[in-house]
């Protein structure tokens, strides 16, 4: 038997609330399945496991708020076999939605994803009462007992109030721990441009890469040669990762930052960098990250340059121990092979912790960074 | 006019007994007795025991010889006390009076009226007691009668006399006592024997009843709107060929429904309905039919016990609410 337990969703994060369970006992679970929904400060996180099993027992109902590291379910190794599966009590099967019949077609004439109901039928089952409240119609009958909330898609003021909280107390630890160092090199970009531009002529718009996937792939190429910035400072000790899983600054619509991680952007074609880029983008503005999303960034890149700032001297979020910043990209004096002219440049920054490492190596790295930016055909 | 249930069984059977010297009535103790439910009282005076024939205790010969009559061109009433009796007449029924339309190819017909009645709350134990009508509401050949008001126990004889095959009515033993208002005029209780009828009319859930347990829906009914509840009533009266389009109607108002049945809910007709239910009405369904029925047990003696064993409106409003949710 082994315990699933509530993971860490990131350094702001002590607990979370349990909206959903995606499986019951009895089930059989593989290794990166998504076992639960846990709203935290920021966002309703899609848990996953990692190790193969079969769900013995359910031990946290939904709607408990719990501490990080609380044993969420017990589950059998595959060919373990239990003593005995508990029933699960009160607990609804989750896994497929539960909703009426009548309801599922009323939602569907009436345009309504099925989903974003709450349900106050048996076991939180959506019923035509519920679609018709939530198309804001009169209902036709008696109204139900209180709907169970489910995973909310638009942010409440409560949500970006606790959000505020989260960051503030991520950003302030940040700025009391660690003592940081900045450093600014100024990139030109004609190189990548026109690359991008031939790249992008050939393909359907829905395929075209931006800068800043290149501008991603480069900072993880650049920091696989230097891991002093790639990994967490923990229990006074670094750890350097092996893997570079760059987290990804997105402003959310309604307010405040979430920063997912691009798994293994260092070995990923420019491609699907972009596409999984797209998906992160869209799902974190939609609310359905994953929990190894959210707690595996082993480094984080801002890029400003679309609010148009020159440059950024970023606050790194902990335990990392660097954050890489761009600005805008914008035409700027620039003299090449001693000729003055006009070139389309970028200002990258780094922020570093300094107990891990210092401004030499972190020069080094903006160096490094500087120079994949100039061999886009390489990224 | 004021009456009772028993007194308007009577009234239909006079009609008919003058209306057609075919029509003629036997069973067990119809003659001198009045009948064991006093529906056929008087009519022995009025018709004769050419007409009013006492017979004796053998069910199976005396519906078996109510099968020949028919086929003989007479229009027989077979009254058989309670159907937990009529099951010594099972063969007659159901190997005779059914199949024998379908049997010669269409040239005989059973033109036949059997009367029986059934179900519990009279305490009268378990072989007196109990309610087999889907036994009957099975049979492809009969058709399945169940009046629960006093209008239909005036006006379904005519119809099931007029029917060229069989046709079993069931009286709820209950019902004989139950008194109200008949309208004057056949206008008032005239009926055909092939639609449910709804008794009340609701927004919220359908109770889907027939018989005896039909005034029990509508005292739920009743409770369960005082509490701003409306469910609709549902009375199926013909058990055989069921009205299906009437559920669907109901349901497709309410998505939600109730079915009351006396019979135990093991292979009962309340099953039947649930299952023209879910087949025909699914995507109008708001939560999962429930059904109240009898305990899965023999009916007991005892007045209380046999009141636990059987559908009662608090039982029935109970389920109402769990359908709604509330």
């Amino acid at each position: 038997m082994f315990e699933f337990k509530l993971p860490s969703l990131g350094a702001d994060m002590d607990e979370g609330k349990l909206l959903q369970w995606l499986v019951k006992p009895g089930d059989r679970v593989h290794k990166g399945q998504v076992l639960a929904i846990v709203d935290t400060a920021k966002a309703a996180v899609d848990v996953e496991i990692w190790q193969a099993g079969v769900v013995r027992e359910l031990l946290v109902a939904p709607e408990t708020t719990i501490p990080v590291g609380t044993v969420l379910a017990t589950l059998d190794e595959l060919g373990e076999t239990a003593a005995a599966v508990p029933s699960v009590g009160a607990m609804p099967p989750a896994g497929r939605l539960r909703i009426s019949p009548a309801a599922r077609r009323r939602a569907e004439a009436l345009g309504i994803d099925p989903a974003t109901v709450p349900g106050s039928g048996e076991g939180g089952a959506i019923t035509l009462a519920d679609v018709e409240r939530a198309a804001g119609r009169p209902q036709s009958v008696t109204p139900p007992p209180a709907p169970v909330p489910r995973p909310p898609v638009a942010a409440s003021p409560d949500r970006n109030a606790e959000m505020r909280r989260a960051i503030a107390a991520a950003m302030s630890r940040s700025k009391r721990e660690i003592p940081h160092y900045y450093l600014f090199e100024t990139i030109p970009l004609a190189r990548a441009q026109a690359w991008l531009t031939a790249a992008n002529a050939g393909r359907p718009i829905s395929e075209r890469l931006l800068l800043a996937a290149l501008q991603l792939k480069a900072v993880a190429l650049a920091l696989a040669k230097y891991p002093e910035l790639n990994g967490f400072f923990v229990d006074g000790r670094y750890q350097p990762s092996t893997a570079v899983h760059l987290g990804v600054a997105i402003s959310l619509r309604q307010g405040g930052l979430i920063a997912p991680a691009l798994r293994d952007a260092d070995s990923k074609p420019l491609a699907q960098l972009m596409r999984e880029l797209a998906d992160l983008v869209g799902r974190a503005r939609a609310g359905s990250l994953r929990s190894s999303e959210l707690n595996e960034a082993t480094v984080t890149v801002t890029n400003l340059g679309e609010q148009g700032v020159e440059a950024v001297a970023g606050v790194i979020y902990p335990p990392q121990v660097a954050l890489v910043g761009f600005g805008a990209v914008a035409e700027r004096p620039w003299v090449e092979d001693g000729t003055l002219g006009v070139a389309p440049t970028v200002v990258a920054s780094l922020a570093a912790d300094h107990r891990v490492s210092d401004g030499h190596r972190g020069a080094l790295f903006l160096a490094e960074l500087r120079a994949r930016l100039q061999h886009p055909d390489e990224l | 006019m004021k009456t009772s249930y028993r007194e308007a069984l009577r009234l239909a059977l006079r009609e008919a007994l003058i209306a057609d010297p075919r029509v003629f009535l036997m069973g067990e103790d119809v003659g001198r007795y009045g009948g064991t439910y006093a529906v056929s009282k008087g009519l022995l005076d009025e018709f004769g025991p050419e007409r009013i024939r006492d017979t004796p205790l053998s069910e199976l010969g005396f519906v078996g010889a109510g099968v020949g009559a028919a086929l003989g061109g007479l229009r027989p009433i077979v009254e058989v006390m309670t159907v937990n009796f009529s099951l010594l007449a099972l063969d007659q029924i159901v190997n005779s009076a059914a199949l024998l339309r379908h049997m010669s190819g269409g040239q005989f017909s059973v033109p036949l009226v059997l009367r029986m009645a059934t179900g519990a709350g009279r305490q009268l134990a378990a072989q007196h007691s109990h309610s087999l009508e889907n036994w009957y509401a099975h049979i492809p050949g009969i058709r399945v009668l169940a009046p629960a008001t006093i209008a239909d126990a005036r006006g379904m004889l005519a119809p099931a006399l007029a029917d060229p095959d069989p046709v079993v009515i069931f009286e709820h033993a209950q019902l004989y006592n139950l008194e109200g208002e008949l309208p004057a005029s056949p206008d008032g209780w005239a009926c055909d024997i092939a639609h449910a009828a709804v008794r009340r009319e609701g927004s919220q859930a359908t109770l889907i009843t027939y018989g005896g347990c039909l005034p029990k829906a509508l005292q739920a009914a009743e409770q369960l709107a005082a509490d701003g509840i409306e469910v609709e009533v549902l009375d199926l009266r013909v058990l055989r060929p069921l009205d299906t389009d009437a559920i669907a109607a109901s349901l497709a108002k309410t998505h939600r429904a109730v079915v009351v049945d006396e019979g135990w809910k093991s292979g009962s007709l309340a099953a039947e309905v649930v299952a023209r239910i879910v087949e025909r009405c699914f995507y109008d369904l708001d939560a999962p039919p429930l059904r109240v029925c009898s305990a899965e047990v023999p009916i007991p003696y005892a007045k209380h016990m046999e009141a636990a064993a059987l559908p009662q409106p608090e039982r029935i409003a109970a389920a109402v609410r769990e359908v709604l949710g509330v």
